[in-house]
């Protein structure tokens, strides 16, 4: 079970609170957790990365284990405490002023 | 008695301002999508509690909302209540779905090279003035988009940007479609205005556009007179019983055609600034129109500090200060494109947002002002329902 976390501006416009669970097949990559998040929130497609493109939105990051893994690419593998659900996959809206 | 709704647009979310035809005690609901750039909402005019919402972060970009019920509770289309379809009663809209048809091609940009067409966001929402279902988007980078289906699904009107496109460049705010007009007599006609691409119409729907810029004169930002593309068209606006009829106020001058935009003349007058932001008509006087001067393009705040909308009865260049009930000292604020509207009361109310958060309203034509709000994040939109 994926445990994946998202920022509260994407958590209000998904309706729902806490962690987001998903069944993901092996291999786990970035990119098939963030398909699955998008086939079970539908409202999410394009908030995290482009429609057209599928590229990371600029001010979107991803952390892994306490590591950056932003410019990872999306079929990177995801470490076992992700994938085991020990650690979460965190979404996080960068710092930016405004 | 009629209700006034005023929809307003702002930095941080947006929100709702209700009051009876005195036009006096007004509620404010909100903030709605509260910490998200709403850039503009308005309402059907065949269905008014049909309201679309452009909602947009630069974190996560573009998301279209839409009411059913007056702006009371919002889903992105196609995640209404009874289409849910997930177990979990989570919304299924994927509403936010803006892609360039074809090849999205290039334009000007700020070193004169070419560069990709990028969504970036919607700026205005325009419905159908026949059928709730349909409606416009104007977005940056400039395009126009149309949906059919209330919102669930998007798609370009090409045409427009095979106008000359890429001779369109943006501006320091951007290079967005800002102004959709639609024609109340002819269901073939749309006027569009961009930022910095000047000013369009289409008389085939939409497939089909050409520029209508013929008098436009722009010595400080396009080197050639007769340049047909890359105004900086800031706003135009019509009476519904003249559709021929345009007001324009453009980075400098404010002008108006009579014959659909083939001809263009400067009316700016006795105006103490032509550049500005808004325009808008009367909703009883066709050839009664208001804008509010900026001091100029360096300086986006009133001339002297003193906010004050000008007001011609005479369709231009005999223009007058309207000034009770606003701040006429240390004052700028800046008021933007989208951000005023009438309602359609008789007399008939003006309304405007401000930069620094406030709206005022007139409910006499434009002689009182009254402060409805005053601390609202950023005013970018200003729309008004004029409810039975």
């Amino acid at each position: 079970m994926i445990r994946v976390v998202l920022p509260y501006h994407l958590r209000n416009l998904a309706h729902m609170d806490g962690e987001v669970e998903l069944e993901v097949a092996a291999p786990v990559t970035v990119g098939a957790v963030l398909d699955a998040l998008e086939a079970r929130h539908p409202v999410l497609r394009g908030t995290i990365r482009d429609h057209a493109t599928l590229k990371r939105r600029s001010f979107v990051r991803f952390f892994v284990c306490k590591e950056d893994w932003s410019l990872e690419p999306p079929e990177t593998s995801l470490p076992e405490a992700i994938v085991s659900g020990a650690e979460p996959f965190l979404i996080i809206g960068a710092m930016a002023g405004g | 008695m009629s209700t006034i709704r005023i929809l307003v647009g702002t930095k941080k979310g947006a929100f709702i301002l209700t009051a009876d035809g005195a036009r006096k005690n007004w509620e404010v609901s909100g903030p709605h999508f509260a910490g998200w750039e709403m850039y503009h909402l308005k309402g059907s005019p065949v269905d008014p509690n049909r309201i679309y919402a452009s909602q947009s972060s630069g974190w996560f970009g573009q998301i279209i909302q839409r009411s059913d019920d007056g702006g009371k509770t919002w889903n992105t289309p196609g995640s209404s209540a009874e289409e849910l379809k997930s177990a979990e009663g989570f919304p299924k809209g994927e509403s936010n779905k803006f892609v360039y048809a074809g090849e999205a091609g290039t334009h000007k940009w700020f070193d004169g090279s070419q560069h990709p067409w990028e969504f970036k966001r919607v700026w205005h929402v325009e419905p159908s003035l026949t059928d709730p279902d349909t409606a416009y988007a104007g977005v940056e980078d400039a395009a126009i988009f149309k949906t059919t289906d209330g919102g669930k699904t998007w798609q370009e009107l090409p045409g427009l940007r095979r106008a000359k496109g890429n001779l369109w460049q943006p501006g320091a705010g951007g290079m967005a479609v800002h102004t959709i007009l639609l024609d109340p007599k002819n269901e073939k006609r749309i006027y569009v205005a961009i930022s910095a691409g000047g000013c369009f119409r289409t008389d085939d729907g939409g497939n089909t556009w050409k520029p209508i810029t013929r008098g436009l004169k722009s010595p400080f930002e396009l080197p050639d007179p007769d340049a047909e593309v890359g105004h900086c068209v800031h706003r135009i606006t019509l009476h519904p019983s003249r559709p021929d009829v345009l007001f324009m106020q453009k980075h400098w001058d404010v002008l108006r055609t009579d014959n659909a935009g083939e001809q263009w003349t400067e009316v700016s007058g006795n105006l103490p600034s032509d550049f500005g932001f808004p325009i808008d008509v009367h909703a009883h006087e066709p050839e009664t129109i208001f804008v509010v001067p900026i001091t100029s393009d360096s300086l986006h705040f009133p001339p002297e500090g003193k906010l004050r909308v000008y007001r011609s009865r005479t369709g231009g260049n005999e223009w007058e200060a309207l000034t009770k009930g606003l701040p006429q000292k240390d004052c700028y604020v800046n008021v933007l494109r989208d951000a005023m509207a009438v309602d359609q009361l008789d007399p008939c109310g003006i309304y405007f947002g401000t930069t620094g958060g406030q709206v005022y309203g007139s409910a006499d034509g434009g002689d009182t002002w009254n402060a409805i709000v005053r601390d609202l994040p950023a005013v970018y939109s200003v729309e008004v329902q004029t409810l039975p």
